[in-house]
């Protein structure tokens, strides 16, 4: 199928003298020529001729660059150039990998940056492979396509000199006359949907031509896939949000936790949008070896497109993203926030939240850090602020089995476990601080009578009272939060229209066969027609012969064959002869 | 009720875990019926290769000859003759692995009929895994393993069924099909669990399943291009007019010719392609519902689309002048490590988003 087989030029046949041989087989080569747009012949090695110039240079430069083999060169360059990137972690992907790995491999990480490793699908050498490859390709698809024009608008090239050196021939005498068998041949061959057409004493007849548009389709959808592609990176913007059971997002750049954007991104980009969480279900494989896997999330969530659009509600999966304005919302983790109320001496409440923690377990063994920033006054009066270190787990092992580690997912036996801090937090310095750690290199932690640091294990309700009259913390209850990653990225649907192209090209491409047929028809010396049949395909396949032969027992039974004369005319013994 | 339900789900299974051990001993019986086939086949004395090879310019003839030339008042059908493109040696395929015996014979179609009972046993296997944990039997390396090797019995019981000459690949892919099922059940072993909520998606369905079916069919196309590579290299041996061993004339004279071969494995591999390019374009929407991204270079993805540019590349191979042959299928080759590697290494030493409880 994907062979450019030139003509089959023939083995030295002694029957025939070697001029006319040699003009058979030009014969034959044109006839086989232009099955395929492909390049004809690798062009020649080495470099322009001497004298020839910068334009020479050009212009060799791009005949090496459109040829068949270098595209062979380049497409093997970017599959070996890809592997790196699954090797060595990518900053793209895992920003933290990338930052593991150089600490184990330090040796080789100026060696690394200098190569651009930790970018590869975005390194200078990658995206040089695969400029060159698509240039090659554009500089491939424009003299194809125009030459496939030029087939489809001309007519299939006449019979070759010599149709038995063809893949594959058949001929039979007839009493019909040749006229006649040409235009049944015509007919019949039309009717197979071959183009056919007379020129001189034969039918030139070709069918197959959507295995070329194929073969063009799927490269040109690869030039759109590529296209969209390198839009989606460039306009795309994807960022996170933690939103707690109640609470909502809209859709501006400040609401975001973080963000990460193409460079060609603005942030007028923004489609507005605004959503809240009603609700978020979890639920876990409750017992057997896998006990605690995670077999449904759903998050309920009221959503309105545009700044005031009327609400509407939605569940939102992990594999059921929110598609609203042109962006899409996916749901990504979970987690939860312990509700806490801190009061101060005097017993006024002064802090009421829901703190979310950041899972450390698949069990939901959460930790994070609740920090009081505004309104305290210790016993004397002063202002200062107080700090919690928190560790929840939702499914506690049990008085005695001490440790703060969940033993299942949902929260059948929820345990909270704080010391707390007093003094600055620090969250005036101007840094950004981590929301799930207490900063304490400016605070005290709260002492126990005897001088050990204070802490407490809560149930929800509980409330834990701080030494010296300094305030009390309540466990109110729980509260969930989702994670939720907002993207848009154009050019999506531009790269699906590509794969699908890209798809039906190659079938078309792959499964299609261009053949051509030839029957040629004269008077013997006898006076009774001789009929030759002749195929010719891309490559050798057996269904070649059978379609010929089907075509020629048609043929056969408008132009019976004559009964044989006394006497062998030459032309009808090829028996065996393999030329 | 639940807990009934439970009941059934475990003796499925169990079930599908007797049935997978069943399919593996009937494996077994077939892999010893394909060496006594091939032992026998190995009385036979051919020769057609070499002669055909070495008999000089006297050439055979061509495969359908145009009989009957007249001479009676019959009116016969017009019949075709063909001839082979230049360049490819013109050698007849070899009798396969009974060597044209009949006791090898015999213990060939023995080895056939065990091959497609072993292959209906690791179907029920698969099948009674799927209903145990009711949903794609596709959600760990165990599952896709089983069924791999499942259809790969099946692709090969399917190209005998259409008449198609393969059994000399038989040996070699039941003795696969042992390595795999085998693997799969010391050391890639799983319970039956359902699925993660990330694996939760119909395209589960349409992307592993082609995934899978491209796996094993690639794979018969990757065993013809071996094969492919020794029977060239025997061949040009004996047109350089030298003598091979008598084990490697034995084994290799009974298969088919390298220019079969060689087409055979070309066929194989250009019909899956699309269906590899299906298949990562599958991923690619699903990853897009399930991450927020249709590509993100993930290993995974990045081995995927080394295997498919490859095959590519084996495919402008072939088309290139200079490179069919040895060259494309040394490509071929390449395209297949990688999509093993892609299989076990990816998920097993690289671990990305695609990974799954449990291995
Ligand atoms: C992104 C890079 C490319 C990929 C992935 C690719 C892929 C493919 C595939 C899979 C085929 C097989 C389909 C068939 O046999 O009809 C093919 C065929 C072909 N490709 Fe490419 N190609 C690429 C670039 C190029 C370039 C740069 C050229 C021009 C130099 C080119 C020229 C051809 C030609 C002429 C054929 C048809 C061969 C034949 O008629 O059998 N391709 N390509």
């Amino acid at each position: 199928m994907s062979t450019t087989d030139k003509a089959p030029t023939a083995a030295p046949d002694p029957a025939h003298d070697s001029a006319a041989s040699a003009a058979a087989d030009a014969t034959d080569a044109a006839a086989a020529a232009q099955l395929s747009t492909a390049p004809l012949e690798d062009p020649p090695a080495g470099g322009p001729a001497v004298g020839m110039g910068v334009l020479g240079w050009i212009r060799w430069f791009w005949r090496q660059l459109t040829s068949m083999r270098v595209a062979l060169i380049l497409l093997f360059l970017l599959s070996l150039g890809s592997i790196p990137g699954s090797l060595i972690p990518q900053n793209r992907v895992d920003p933290m990998k990338v930052e593991i790995w150089k600490g184990k491999h330090e040796f080789w990480v100026p060696a690394a940056e200098k190569l651009q490793l930790f970018d590869v699908y975005s390194s200078v050498w990658f995206s040089a492979i695969y400029i060159l490859l698509f240039i090659s390709l554009i500089g491939c698809i424009v003299p194809r396509t125009w030459q496939f024009v030029g087939q489809l608008r001309g007519r299939p090239p006449g019979a070759p000199r010599r149709l038995d050196r063809l893949p594959a021939y058949t001929t039979w005498r007839t009493e019909s006359a040749p006229d006649e068998v040409l235009s049944y041949a015509k007919e019949l061959l039309r009717s197979r949907r071959f183009r056919a057409d007379a020129a001189g004493n034969a039918v030139a007849a070709e069918k197959g031509y959507l295995r070329e548009a194929g073969n063009l389709a799927f490269h040109i959808a690869l030039i759109v896939l590529l296209v969209a592609f390198a839009t989606g990176q460039l306009f795309k913007s994807e960022g996170g949000k933690l939103v707690l059971r109640g609470k909502g997002f809209s859709n501006t750049l400040t609401q975001y936790d973080d963000f990460k954007s193409g460079s060609l991104f603005s942030s007028d980009d923004l489609p507005p949008f605004s959503f809240t969480l009603d609700q978020f279900d979890a639920e876990y494989e409750k017992s057997g070896p896998t006990k605690g896997t995670p077999r449904e999330f759903k998050a309920y969530v009221t959503y309105s497109k545009g700044a005031h659009g009327t609400p509407a509600k939605t569940e939102i999966e992990v594999n059921k993203p929110l598609d609203v304005e042109g962006s899409k919302v996916y749901l990504l983790g979970h987690g939860f926030a312990p509700v806490l109320s801190v009061t101060d001496p005097s017993g006024k409440v002064i802090f009421k939240d829901a703190v979310p923690m950041l899972p450390q377990d698949a069990n939901l063994t959460s930790a994070g850090a609740v920090k009081v920033t505004d309104g305290y006054q210790d016993k004397n009066g002063k202002k200062e602020q107080l700090g919690f270190n928190a560790r929840f787990v939702p499914t506690f092992a049990g008085k005695g089995q001490g440790t703060m580690v969940s033993q299942f997912p949902s929260p059948d036996f929820p345990v909270l476990a704080l010391n707390a801090w007093h003094g600055s937090l620090g969250v005036d310095s101007g840094l950004p601080q981590n929301v799930y750690q207490l900063d304490t290199a400016k605070m005290r932690q709260f002492k126990k009578e005897n001088g050990d640091p204070f802490s407490q294990l809560l149930v929800p309700g509980d409330t834990m009272t701080l030494p010296d009259g300094a305030g009390t913390v309540k466990f109110e209850g729980i509260e969930r939060w989702a994670t939720f990653q907002i993207s848009q990225q154009p050019g999506t649907g531009a790269a699906l229209g590509g794969a699908v192209t890209a798809i039906l090209g190659l079938a078309a491409s792959l499964f299609i066969q261009r053949r051509r047929v030839w029957v040629r028809a004269v008077t013997g010396e006898d006076g009774v027609t001789v009929v030759e049949m002749a195929g010719l395909g891309r490559s050798e396949s057996a269904k070649l012969p059978e379609e010929l032969a089907d075509l020629a027992a048609k043929l056969n039974q408008r132009a019976p064959t004559a009964p044989a004369p006394a006497t062998h005319p030459v032309e009808a013994t090829v028996e065996g002869e393999r030329g | 009720m639940t807990l009934l339900a439970a009941a059934t789900n475990t003796s499925l299974a169990h079930a599908s875990n007797v049935l997978i051990y069943s399919s593996m001993a009937v494996y077994m019986l077939a892999f010893f019926a394909h060496i006594a086939e091939w032992t026998f086949g190995s009385r036979s004395k051919v020769a057609r290769t070499a002669n055909a090879l070495t008999a000089g310019a006297a050439k055979a003839p061509a495969v359908q000859v145009r009989s009957k030339a007249g001479g009676t008042a019959v009116m016969d059908k017009p019949q075709v003759v063909t001839r082979s493109a230049t360049g490819t040696r013109d050698v007849p395929d070899g009798p396969g692995a009974a060597g044209g015996t009949a006791k090898g014979d015999l213990y060939g179609r023995i080895a056939i009929s065990l091959t497609a009972l072993g292959f209906l046993l690791a179907l029920g296997g698969v099948v009674s895994r799927a209903l145990s944990v009711q949903r794609a039997p596709w959600g760990n390396m165990y599952e896709f393993s089983i069924t791999f090797s499942t259809v790969a019995a099946g692709a090969y019981l399917l190209l005998l069924a259409l008449g198609k000459n393969v059994r000399w690949i038989g040996l070699i892919l039941v003795t696969t099909v042992l390595l795999d099922l085998g693997v799969a059940t010391t050391w890639l072993y799983t319970d039956s669990a359902a699925l993660v909520p990330a694996l939760h998606s119909y395209w589960l369905w349409i992307h592993v399943s082609t995934a899978i079916i491209c796996g094993a069919v690639f794979y018969i196309g990757a065993a013809g291009t071996v094969l492919y590579l020794f029977r060239d290299s025997y061949e040009s041996h004996l047109a350089e007019g030298r003598k091979p061993g008598v084990f490697r004339t034995s084994v290799l004279e009974r298969l088919p010719s390298a220019s079969s071969l060689d087409k055979f494995s070309y066929r194989i591999n250009a019909a899956v392609f699309p269906l590899w390019t299906f298949t990562i374009i599958a991923g690619a929407i699903w990853a897009n519902d399930a991450w927020g991204r249709y590509w993100g270079w993930d290993p995974k993805e990045v081995w995927s689309f080394i295997t498919w540019v490859a095959y590519a590349c084996y495919l402008h191979a072939r088309a290139t002048a200079g490179w069919k042959g040895r060259k494309a299928a040394y490509l071929a080759l390449f395209a297949f490590a990688c999509w093993i590697w892609n299989y076990y290494g990816v998920n097993i030493l690289l671990n990305g988003k695609h990974s799954y409880g449990g291995v």
